[in-house]
C-alpha cells in the first residue's frame, strides 16, 4: 500500500532545498529567515517541551498509582501539575500546530515566498525561548505551585516561584502575538493571484482564526498575569481581599483570555484535520464554506463562554445561564466540522495510512471532549462535575484526545515535505493503535472518577478511588510507550528514512506543489491559481494539479 | 433503572432529591450522545469500508452540500444542546433560591479545614450535622485563599471565597455518613482538607444541638466576669485542647507523636527544639507563644513554614489555654485526637 | 524605478503590497497594544463601581492642572509628529527630524511633569497597596486607586520612552536621508505609534483625573 511506489517514476530528493541552501551552518540557521526554518525550530523546540511535559504527566500518574504518598510529597506535586499545565498549555500547545506547521506550511500553501515579516517571525521564536527559559529558570528555581491557573489569593501569597513562572507565559504571549499577527498579515497581502478568500486552504482559514483570537486575547492574559505578578512580588492590593481586591476579577480576566486559548489550541488541529480528511479520502471537502466561516465563529462566539469556568464561585444564577447557552452555540461550529468531515469521506477514496488513522482518532476524542464539554455547560451538572476529574478528562480528551492526535496526524502528512523523507508505515499504525487505545485507557477512569467525585489537583485520595486511578496510570504507560516508539522513528527516519519524493500521497494540497524538500524560496515562480486545492474530480498528473504555471523541480 | 446506571457511571449515592434529578439529567445526556456518537461513528466506518481506495490515482465526484444539510448539521445538535439546557438550568437557579425555612449553617473554609458553625454558638470542625428532610442553607465563606465546599453525594459545590459570602442549599434525604472534599485547590494540604456531612434524624440532631448550646453556656458562665481566669489548671487545659481543636491546630499538629504538616505537640513542652538556622532552644513558654504569634520566626528544622499567625486570632487568655494544653501532652497521658472528626481511614498527610 | 528595487524585500511582488502589509501589521500592532491598556480599564471600571466614594476622592486629589498641561503637550506632540510626517512626503528629511526632535522635547516636558506628580504622591504617602499611609482616603478604595493609578500612568510612560526612542532612530535617519518621498513607510509607522501613545493619554486622562 505505499503510494509512492505504485507510482512509476523513482522519487527523487530535490537537491536545492531549505534544509541546505543557502547555506548549512547552525548560524545559518540560528539567524534564518526562512519561514520554513523558522516552523522547523519551532517544531523542536515544542517537541522538547512536549517530552517535558509529559516526563511531568507521568511523574504524577505514578504518584497517583497509591491513594498516599507514592513517590514525592505534597508540595512536589503540587509544583508537578502546576508544571505540567504551564509547559503543556504555554509551551507546547499554543504554539505546536500554528507556529510550527503553519510557519511551515501557510506560505507554501498561498503561493508566496515566505511570511509578511520574516524578521518579526523569527523575533517571535526567540521570544519564545526567552519566554520558555525563565519559566524554566522558575521551575529550576523551585517552581510554581499555583495550578496553571494562578487563581488569586493563593497565586499572590504562595511562598513558591510564581514570579519567573508568570513572566514566562507573559512573555511566551508575546511571541504568539507576534506569529498570530504575521499570518494575518501574511493571508491578507501574500496570497499567489487567483487565490481568492473562496479557494484559500481551510488550513489557512483556521490558522488565521486562529491567529485573531491570539491577537485578541493574548494582551489581557499578558495584562493579568503581569497583574499578579506585580501582586505577588509588591503586595499592591489589585486581586487581594484583605485590601479590598476582587479575587474573583483575576478569574474574570484569566478565562477571558483561556477559554479563547482553548481555541487557539483546537482550531489548529481542526486546520490539520480539514487537509487530512481531503488527502486521504481524496475528496474535495464537503461544505467549504461551513467549515471556513465556522472557524470564525467559534473564533467570535468563544469571546462569550468564558464564564462557564465560573459557574461556582458565586455568580448569579443568570449569568450562569447566558454563559452555559453561548457555550452551546459555540458547540454547534464544532458540530458543523464533524458532520463535515464525516460527509467528506462519502464516495471518496480512502487509504486508512497513519495519518488517517489519527483522523478517526481525533474524530472519536473531539466528539466525545466536545459532547463533555456541552455537557459541563448544562450549568447543574457542572456543580458536581466542576474541579474534578471528569474535568480532567474533558479537556485532555480535547487537548490530548483531539489536539495531540492532530499533531500527530500532521506529522505523519507533512513529514515527507518537510523533510523529504518517509516514515515507516508499520510502525506508524502500531504506534498510532497503541497511543489511541493508551489515551481511552488514560482518561476514561477519569470521567468515572469524576462522576465518583474525586476533585482534581489531589495528591493523596480516599481508597474507594483507587482501582480507577491504576487504570488510569496503566493506560498512560501504554500512550507514553506509543509515544516513544513515535520519536525513535522520527528521528531515525530524519536520517535513514527513504526519500519520499515530492509528493507521495499523491494529494493536490498546494503545499504539495513544489518539490520536497522545498527550495528556499518556495516556488521559483509565482503559482498562479485556478481552483481551490483537493479538487480530486479533475483528471490529470498529480503534480502540480492547480499551479500555472508548473514549477521548474531544481534537480 | 437508576440504581443500574448510577452504578455502571460510578455515580455517588444520592442524597436528595435534587442530586436524583441531576443524575436523570446526566443520564439523558450520556445516552443520547452515546446515540449521536454512535451515529457519526457508524455513517464514517460505513464511508471507510464502502469507499476504501482502490487506486493511488482515483478520481472522485465533486460534492458539493445542498443548504438541507447544513441546516440538518446546525439543527440537530442546536435542538439537542438545547434540550439539555432546558433541563439543567432550572435546577442550576432552584441551586441558588434556598428555600425560606432553611436552617442557616455557617461554613468557613481555611487552610486546611472546614468550620462549621449554627446559630446561636454551636460550632463544629470538619463535620457537618444536619437533620434529615430539613432545607439547610449553607452560607460560605474563606479565611484566606479559595477553596470550594463539595459533597458528591448532594451533587453540591460552591466556592468559599475569602472576603465575601456565597450561598448554596440542600435538603439531604438519606441518613448516613458523606464525604465533604475541598474542591478548589488550596495549597498543601488541599487533598486532606476532608470533612463529613452526617445526616441524623430530626430528633437526634435536636438533641445534639442542645448539648452543644448547654456546652457552649458553660463555658460562657465559667468565664469569670472580669478579665481574670480563675479556673482549675485541669479545665484550663480542657479549654486549651478546646481551642486548639476550634483553631485547627491540630489538623497540622498530632497529640499521638506523629509527624504532621508541623511537630507532634507530644513531650514538646521544654524539649530541646532544632531550628533550620541550626540553632537549638527549649520550648519553654514564650518560645510556645512566639511560636504561634510569629511562626516564620523560628522554624523548625525539617519544616516548612506554612503555619499562619494566630496574632490577633488567639486571645491572651487562649494563647496561655493553649500553652497549658501542651504541657499537659507528656508520652505518658497521650490523647486520642479530637472527638469530632472524620472517622475515614485517615489519609498520609503530606511530609 | 530605483526606490522600488532599493526599498522591496525579495518576498514581496511589489511595494504596493508590502506598503499595505506594513500598515496592516502595524494597525494591529496597535489593536494589541489597546488591547493591553483595555484590561487595565477594566479593572478600573471595576473598582470604581466597587468604591465609588473612595475613587472619586482619590481622584479629586490628584493635581488635575498637571494632567491638563500634559494633555495639552502630548497633543501638540502629535501635532508636530504629523507635521514630521508631512514633511518626510515632500522628502524633506531635515525637516522631519527636526520635527520629531521637538516632539521628543515636549515628550521630556510630559514626563518632567510626570515625575513631578509621582514626587507629590510619593511625599503624600499616596502609593499602591500595603505602601499607602496617606489617610486622605479611607477604606480600602484609596491603595487600590493608587495601585491602577501607578500602573496605568507607568505603562503609558514606558510607552512614551519607547516612543520617543522610535520617534529619535526615524528622525535621525530620516535626517541622513534613508527615507525618500516615494517611501516613508518607516515614518508613518512610528508617527501612527506616536499617536496610539497620545490617544491612550486621551483616554486616560478624564478617566483618571476627571470623573
Ligand atoms: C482545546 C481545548 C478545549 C476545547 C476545544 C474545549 C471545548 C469546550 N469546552 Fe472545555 N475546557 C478545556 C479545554 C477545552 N474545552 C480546559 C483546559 C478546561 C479546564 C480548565 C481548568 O480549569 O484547568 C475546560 C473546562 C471547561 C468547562 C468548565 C468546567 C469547570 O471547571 O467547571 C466547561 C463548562 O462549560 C467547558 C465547556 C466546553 C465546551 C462547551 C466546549 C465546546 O467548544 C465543545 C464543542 C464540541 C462539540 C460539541 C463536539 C462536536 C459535536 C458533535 C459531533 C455533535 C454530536 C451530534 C449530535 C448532538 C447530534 N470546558
Ligand atoms: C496540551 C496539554 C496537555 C497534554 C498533552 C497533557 C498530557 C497528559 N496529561 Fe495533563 N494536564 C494539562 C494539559 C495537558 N496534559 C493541564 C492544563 C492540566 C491541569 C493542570 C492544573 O491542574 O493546573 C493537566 C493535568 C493533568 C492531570 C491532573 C493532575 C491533578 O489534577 O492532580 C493528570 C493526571 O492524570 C494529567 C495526566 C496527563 C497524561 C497522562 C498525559 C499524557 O497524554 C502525556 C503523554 C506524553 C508523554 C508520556 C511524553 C512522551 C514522551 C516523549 C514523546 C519523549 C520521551 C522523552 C524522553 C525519553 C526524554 N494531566
Ligand atoms: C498550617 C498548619 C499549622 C497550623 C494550623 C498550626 N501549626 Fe503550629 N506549626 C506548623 C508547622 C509547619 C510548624 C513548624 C515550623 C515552624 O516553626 O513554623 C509549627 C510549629 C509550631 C510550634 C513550635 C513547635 C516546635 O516543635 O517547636 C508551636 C508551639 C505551634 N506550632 C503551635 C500551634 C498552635 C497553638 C496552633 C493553633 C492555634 C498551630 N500551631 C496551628 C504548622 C501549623
Ligand atoms: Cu481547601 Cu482545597
Ligand atoms: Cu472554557
Amino acid at each position: 500500500m505505499n503510494p509512492s511506489l505504485a507510482r512509476s517514476e523513482v522519487p527523487v530528493w530535490n537537491p536545492r532545498n531549505y534544509l541546505n541552501s543557502p547555506e548549512t551552518g547552525l548560524k545559518s540557521w540560528l539567524l534564518t529567515q526562512d519561514h520554513k526554518r523558522i516552523g522547523v525550530m519551532f517544531l523542536v523546540a515544542t517537541t522538547i517541551a512536549f517530552a517535558l511535559g509529559g516526563v511531568f504527566a507521568l511523574l504524577i500518574r505514578i504518584e497517583l498509582l497509591t491513594p498516599g504518598p507514592t513517590i514525592m510529597s505534597a508540595q512536589t506535586y503540587n509544583r508537578m501539575f502546576t508544571l505540567h499545565g504551564v509547559v503543556m498549555i504555554f509551551l507546547f500547545m499554543i504554539p505546536a500546530i500554528p507556529s510550527g506547521f503553519g510557519n511551515f506550511l501557510v506560505p507554501l500553501m498561498i503561493g508566496a515566498k515566505d511570511v509578511a515579516f520574516p524578521k518579526l517571525n523569527l523575533l517571535s521564536f526567540y521570544v519564545y525561548v526567552a519566554g520558555a527559559l525563565i519559566a524554566l529558570f522558575g521551575m529550576i528555581q523551585g517552581g510554581a505551585d499555583t495550578g496553571w491557573t494562578f487563581y488569586t489569593p493563593y497565586s499572590t501569597t504562595t511562598i513558591t516561584k510564581v514570579v519567573p513562572v508568570l513572566l514566562g507565559a507573559f512573555i511566551l504571549g508575546f511571541s504568539s502575538i507576534l506569529t498570530g499577527l504575521n499570518f494575518i498579515v501574511t493571508t491578507h497581502t501574500m496570497r499567489a493571484p487567483g487565490l481568492h478568500w473562496t479557494r484559500l486552504p481551510l488550513f489557512v482559514w483556521s490558522i488565521y482564526a486562529t491567529s485573531v483570537i491570539q491577537i485578541l486575547a493574548t494582551p489581557v492574559l499578558g495584562m493579568s498575569l503581569l497583574l499578579v505578578a506585580v501582586e505577588h512580588a509588591f503586595g499592591w492590593g489589585i486581586f487581594d481581599p484583605a485590601r479590598g481586591g476582587d479575587p474573583v476579577l483575576f478569574q474574570h480576566f484569566f478565562w477571558f483570555y483561556s477559554h479563547p486559548a482553548v481555541y487557539i489550541m483546537v482550531l489548529p488541529a481542526m486546520a490539520v484535520i480539514s487537509e487530512v480528511v481531503c488527502a486521504f479520502s481524496r475528496k474535495n471537502i464537503f461544505g467549504y464554506k461551513a467549515v471556513a466561516y465556522s472557524s470564525l465563529g467559534i473564533a467570535f462566539v468563544g469571546f462569550f463562554t468564558w464564564g462557564h469556568h465560573m459557574f461556582v464561585s458565586g455568580q448569579s444564577a443568570f449569568n450562569g445561564g447566558v454563559f452555559g447557552v453561548l457555550s452551546m452555540f459555540v458547540g454547534i461550529f464544532t458540530a458543523i466540522k464533524v458532520f463535515n468531515w464525516t460527509a467528506t469521506l462519502y464516495r471518496g477514496s480512502i487509504l486508512f495510512a497513519t495519518p488517517f488513522a489519527y483522523f478517526v482518532g481525533f474524530l472519536f476524542f473531539l466528539v466525545f471532549g466536545g459532547m463533555t464539554g456541552i455537557a459541563l455547560a448544562t450549568v447543574s451538572l457542572d456543580v458536581h462535575w466542576h474541579d474534578t476529574y471528569f474535568i480532567v478528562a474533558h479537556f485532555h480528551f480535547i487537548m490530548v484526545g483531539a489536539t495531540l492526535m492532530a499533531f500527530l496526524a500532521a506529522l505523519h502528512y507533512w513529514f515527507p515535505k518537510i523533510a523529504g523523507k518517509r516514515l515507516p508505515e508499520g510502525w506508524g499504525l502500531v504506534a498510532a493503535v497503541m497511543i489511541i487505545l493508551g489515551f481511552n485507557f488514560t482518561f476514561i477512569p477519569q470521567f468515572l472518577l469524576g462522576n465518583e467525585g474525586m476533585p482534581r489537583r489531589y495528591f493523596s485520595y480516599p481508597e474507594k478511588f483507587w482501582p480507577l486511578n491504576v487504570a488510569s496510570t496503566a493506560g498512560a504507560s501504554v500512550l507514553a510507550l506509543g509515544l516513544v516508539i513515535v520519536l525513535v522513528y522520527t528521528l531515525v527516519a530524519l536520517k535513514w528514512g527513504p526519500i519520499a519524493g515530492s509528493n507521495p500521497w499523491n494529494s493536490r494540497g498546494f503545499e504539495w506543489d513544489t518539490p520536497s524538500p522545498p527550495p528556499p524560496e518556495n516556488y521559483e515562480t509565482t503559482p498562479v491559481y485556478t481552483h481551490g486545492p483537493h479538487q480530486y474530480d479533475l483528471p490529470g498528473v498529480e503534480t502540480p494539479p492547480a499551479a500555472t504555471p508548473e514549477p521548474k523541480h531544481a534537480s | 433503572m437508576n440504581e443500574l446506571l448510577r452504578r455502571m457511571l460510578f455515580l455517588p449515592d444520592q442524597a436528595s432529591d435534587y442530586a436524583r434529578q441531576v443524575d436523570g439529567l446526566h443520564y439523558f445526556i450520556i445516552i443520547t450522545t452515546m446515540i449521536a456518537a454512535a451515529g457519526v461513528f457508524a455513517t464514517a466506518i460505513f464511508f471507510f469500508v464502502r469507499y476504501r481506495r482502490r487506486a493511488d490515482t482515483d478520481l472522485t465526484p465533486h460534492v458539493e452540500p445542498r443548504t438541507i444539510h447544513e441546516v440538518v448539521f446546525v439543527g440537530l445538535p442546536l435542538a439537542l444542546f438545547l434540550v439539555w439546557f432546558a433541563i439543567g438550568f432550572p435546577q442550576y437557579a432552584k441551586l441558588s433560591l434556598p428555600p425560606k425555612d432553611a436552617m442557616d449553617v455557617y461554613v468557613q473554609g481555611k487552610k486546611w479545614m472546614w468550620k462549621f458553625a449554627y446559630p446561636g454558638g454551636p460550632n463544629a470542625i470538619d463535620t457537618l450535622r444536619v437533620p434529615v428532610g430539613r432545607p439547610v442553607r449553607l452560607l460560605i465563606t474563606s479565611r484566606d485563599v479559595i477553596h470550594s465546599f463539595y459533597v458528591p453525594a448532594l451533587r453540591v459545590k460552591m466556592d468559599a471565597l475569602p472576603g465575601r459570602y456565597t450561598q448554596s442549599w440542600f435538603k439531604a434525604e438519606k441518613p448516613g455518613r458523606y464525604e465533604i472534599f475541598c474542591a478548589e485547590y488550596c495549597g498543601l494540604g488541599h487533598s486532606a482538607m476532608l470533612g463529613e456531612l452526617v445526616v441524623m434524624p430530626q430528633e437526634e440532631f435536636d438533641t445534639w444541638i442542645a448539648e452543644q448550646r448547654r456546652g457552649a453556656n458553660a463555658v460562657a458562665q465559667d468565664a469569670a466576669p472580669s478579665g481574670e481566669r480563675a479556673m482549675p489548671a485541669a479545665n484550663v487545659a480542657e479549654e486549651g485542647r478546646r481551642i486548639a481543636s476550634e483553631q485547627g491546630c491540630l489538623k497540622c499538629h498530632s497529640v499521638d507523636g506523629t509527624r504532621h504538616i508541623g511537630p507532634t505537640w507530644v513531650d514538646l513542652y521544654l524539649r530541646q527544639e532544632k531550628l533550620k538556622d541550626g540553632k537549638t532552644v527549649v520550648a519553654d513558654e514564650g518560645y510556645l507563644t512566639k511560636s504561634m504569634m510569629d511562626p516564620a520566626a523560628d522554624i523548625v528544622a525539617g519544616y516548612q513554614n506554612v503555619m499562619p499567625t494566630y496574632q490577633g486570632k488567639l486571645s491572651p487568655p487562649e494563647v496561655a489555654a493553649v500553652v497549658e494544653y501542651i504541657k499537659t501532652l507528656k508520652t505518658q497521658a497521650v490523647r486520642s485526637g479530637p472527638s469530632e472528626g472524620p472517622v475515614y481511614e485517615s489519609i498520609p498527610r503530606p511530609q | 524605478m530605483p526606490a522600488n528595487t532599493t526599498y522591496l524585500a525579495h518576498h514581496f511582488e511589489s511595494l504596493e503590497k508590502q506598503t499595505y502589509a506594513a500598515r496592516l501589521g502595524m494597525w494591529l500592532f496597535l489593536a494589541t497594544e489597546v488591547l493591553l491598556f483595555t484590561a487595565l480599564f477594566a479593572g478600573y471600571g471595576v473598582y470604581r463601581y466597587l468604591y465609588p466614594e473612595a475613587f472619586r476622592e482619590a481622584s479629586r486629589g490628584l493635581e488635575t492642572w498637571i494632567g491638563f498641561v500634559n494633555t495639552l503637550v502630548l497633543v501638540t506632540s502629535s501635532f508636530t509628529v504629523a507635521m514630521g510626517l508631512e514633511r518626510a512626503t515632500r522628502g524633506d528629511g531635515r525637516g522631519t527630524r527636526l520635527l520629531f526632535g521637538a516632539s521628543i522635547l515636549l515628550a521630556v516636558l510630559f514626563l518632567g511633569l510626570k515625575a513631578v506628580e509621582y514626587t507629590h504622591h510619593f511625599h503624600a504617602g499616596e502609593l499602591p497597596g500595603r505602601f499607602y499611609t496617606s489617610d486622605a482616603v479611607q477604606g480600602p478604595g484609596g491603595p487600590i486607586f493608587f495601585a491602577l493609578y501607578f500602573l496605568i500612568t507607568g505603562l503609558h510612560a514606558i510607552h512614551v520612552v519607547i516612543g520617543m526612542t522610535v520617534l529619535a532612530v526615524i528622525g535621525w535617519r530620516a535626517g541622513r536621508g534613508a527615507y525618500a518621498a516615494e517611501y516613508h513607510v518607516p515614518v508613518e509607522l512610528g508617527a501612527l505609534y506616536w499617536h496610539l501613545v497620545d490617544l491612550i493619554w486621551i483616554f486616560v486622562f478624564p478617566l483618571i483625573y476627571l470623573i
